[in-house]
């Protein structure tokens, strides 16, 4: 688990976040955030509960709609025009804390779903594409079955094989390993890890130092709604500059 | 456990014991007998109570009902055959058996049409019932309506026709203008239909195409007003139903408020009240010579109560699903229609299947309330000829419990079904 993945990252910008700012009533979630995230890059999120993290990458998505500054992914400006969103959401793949999955729908069928409705592609290739990303995510022989079927650790696993099958140019993750067993982690990481191998952009909310370590090009730690501190995984873990970033790590490897 | 009883000696089995047949007394219906009826000195008491109050009741029953007299013109006839005896007078039925299902005004010549059409509504339901027939079968679905119609009202051909080309017509412009936005497309459906329809009204007015002898609404009656109104209620008011919970949670305050008036009023407002607005009232907005048919106003009446008690059973399945459904849909990029169509209604419904059924099935039992309006459904061909009539007066309990059998048929069949919709539908796996 120790060697690192090899950096590949471009000049290319992703995603290109500038003073955005997000309330709930009167509450100040999200402040002046500026984040450039460039094509290939993987960031991890970390900070303590509430401090933001979920809302941030929900806002890159329009999930959560922001209310001051500008978001835009893959040169596509993030406005209440809903054909910028539609187009956003068809490039950003997500996967949720809970998995999501459809429960009505087989595991091919949650799969094939958006591709062929919203992507218009014909069943049959839907279908194929499918199979070859539940076969990279190792669960092809599942693709019959229902979800409420299968252990957890099977289910992330599936969402993200369903998000896979979009085609999408990033991923964002929120905690995608918090509602797993510790021996389920495992397997969804070691996707994770194939997937950043690949070269794709993701953005990940997770606690998983291990994972941040290995697979992260830049991590990036918030409180109470803002940037603290971001670094090189290595700096970050070894050096923290702020006091705030300091407590929070030793919180959490400390013990 | 070896630890826990440490002076315990170790032990192997060195010989195996052969399988043995219980006791008699624990297999057998000697031991279900005990278990079930007999199992203490209390409930032994309480079985022999039970079976004698089951004995009572058979004992005076069966032979009522075994005994019944089912050849006789009238009730004095029917007593002259019993001579005293007690027995029921099911000779009502059969003599008035046609006047119970289809009313006494139907012309008895056309009973084939309204058989006819109650024949392929079995071919028209089938493909919505059983999701797993052939999905082209819907096009005669499509078709019944228009079809029943020209059956049962007779008339010319050319209106369902037309009615049935307005909808077409609709529906593709719909298609068409619905990628734009939703609203263009509602209106842009809804004009269409309505100049198909002003047109053809004024292009055919007085042609007269395959013509069958027309039958006013003001003669039907009998079970087949009942099935007719449960039948077109129910398949109208289930997805006005779906419209009005989605609108109730729109983001658009005016649709929302609409609908929200709407429902709470519905239901503040007893069914029998409206169904009397229906016979009375509306003849006052209308002028005379442009009355909307009875029929149709009690229909736009029940659909209006029963949609607004559904919307609400779907509101609570919509409200039961989780937010992640939602986002999971709306992250995957899927529009708002998608969304509702391939994830949140499949759902949302399957947990309103048992609310929905309920509805339908009282709903189905409510439309004996059109005899109170003069309208001669099977209570009010009961209530009204039969039982007025100086031959059959004072059979009570064999007609209404022949209408009960009737209703109990029916509502029993929806029931079942709905127990297997929900069985094939279950893909949770708790
Ligand atoms: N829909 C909402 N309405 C009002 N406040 C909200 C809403 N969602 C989140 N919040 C608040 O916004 C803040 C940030 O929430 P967020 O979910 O982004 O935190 P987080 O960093 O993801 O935390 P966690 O690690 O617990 O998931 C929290 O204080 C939360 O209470
Ligand atoms: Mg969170």
């Amino acid at each position: 688990m120790t060697e690192a993945v090899e950096m590949k990252v471009s000049d290319e910008i992703a995603i290109s976040i500038q003073n955005m700012n997000k309330w709930y009533g009167t509450f100040h979630v999200l402040r002046d955030i500026d984040l450039t995230v460039y094509r290939g890059e993987r960031i991890v999120i970390c900070g303590p509960s509430g401090s933001g993290k979920s809302t941030l990458i929900r806002c890159i998505n329009a999930l959560e709609e922001h209310q001051k500054g500008r978001i835009e992914v893959d040169g596509t400006m993030l406005s209440s025009d809903i054909k910028n969103i539609d187009k956003i959401r068809r490039e950003v793949g997500m996967v949720f804390q809970h998995f999501n999955l459809f429960p009505h729908l087989t595991i091919l069928e949650n799969c094939t779903l958006a591709p062929i409705w919203v992507r218009k592609i014909p069943k049959k290739t839907a279908e194929e594409t499918a199979m070859h990303f539940l076969k990279k995510v190792k669960i092809p022989e599942q693709a019959d079955k229902y979800p409420g079927q299968l252990s957890g650790g099977q289910q992330q696993r599936v969402a993200i094989a369903r998000s896979l099958c979009m085609r999408p140019r990033i991923m964002l993750f929120d905690e995608p390993t918090s509602a797993l067993d510790p021996e389920m982690i495992k397997e969804v990481l070691d996707t994770m890890i194939e997937l950043a191998e690949e070269g794709m952009t993701m953005l990940c909310v997770t606690h998983e130092m291990g994972f941040a370590r290995q697979v992260a090009n830049r991590v990036i730690f918030m409180d109470e709604g803002q940037i603290v501190e971001q670094n090189e995984p290595e700096e970050f873990f070894k050096n923290p500059k702020s006091p705030r970033t300091k407590l929070f790590l030793s919180q959490i490897l400390g013990h | 456990m070896s630890d826990t009883h440490a002076e315990s000696v170790a032990f192997v089995r060195e010989t195996a014991i052969p399988p043995a047949l219980p006791p008699a007394t624990v297999s057998g219906p000697v031991k279900w007998m005990r278990d079930n009826l007999f199992p203490t000195w209390a409930n032994g008491l309480l079985t022999v109570a039970a079976l004698y109050i089951i004995y009572l009741i058979l004992s005076s029953s069966l032979p009522w009902l075994l005994g019944g007299i089912w050849n006789a013109e009238s009730l004095a006839q029917c007593r002259e055959i019993l001579q005293g005896n007690s027995a029921a007078c099911f000779a009502v039925l059969s003599e008035r058996w046609n006047q119970l299902l289809f009313g006494f005004k139907y012309p008895p010549e056309l009973y084939w049409r309204p058989t006819l059409a109650f024949v392929l509504l079995f071919i028209a339901a089938a493909p919505v019932l059983f999701f797993d027939l052939p999905r082209k079968l819907l096009i005669f679905t499509g078709i019944y309506p228009f079809l029943a119609y020209w059956l049962i009202w007779g008339g010319t051909i050319l209106t369902p026709l037309i009615a049935l080309l307005g909808v077409v017509v609709g529906y593709l412009v719909f298609n068409r203008f619905v990628k734009g936005s939703f609203a263009a497309g509602m209106f842009g459906g809804v004009a269409a239909a309505l100049v198909v329809w002003i047109l053809g009204g004024m292009v055919f007015s007085g042609a007269d195409l395959f013509s069958l002898r027309s039958v006013s609404s003001r003669d039907l009656g009998g079970f087949m007003l009942n099935m007719m109104l449960g039948i077109t209620c129910v398949s109208l008011s289930v997805p006005i139903g779906i419209a009005l919970a989605l609108g109730r949670q729109s983001d658009l305050p005016i649709v929302k408020y609409i609908c929200v008036v709407f429902i709470e009023f519905i239901r503040g407002v007893p069914l029998i009240t409206l169904l009397f607005v229906a016979s009375v009232m509306l003849s006052y907005f209308f002028p005379p010579e442009r009355t909307v048919d009875l029929f149709l106003r009690v229909v736009i009446m029940i659909t209006m109560f029963s949609s607004a008690y559904i919307a609400e059973v779907i509101r609570g399945g919509l409200a039961a699903l989780p937010k992640g459904q939602y986002e999971a849909a709306d992250s995957l990029g899927l529009d708002y229609p998608q969304a509702m169509r391939l994830i949140i209604l499949p759902q949302a419904l399957k947990i309103s299947i048992p609310g929905i059924v309920n509805i339908a099935v009282g709903l189905f039992k409510d439309t004996t309330l059109v005899s109170v309006i003069t309208l001669f459904d099977i209570v009010g061909m009961i209530r009204g000829p039969i039982l007025a009539s100086t031959d059959w007066n004072g059979v009570y309990w064999e007609l209404f419990m022949f209408a009960s059998v009737l209703f109990f048929i029916v509502c029993y069949s929806i029931s079942q079904y709905s127990q297997w919709l929900e069985r094939r539908l279950a893909t949770d796996h708790r």
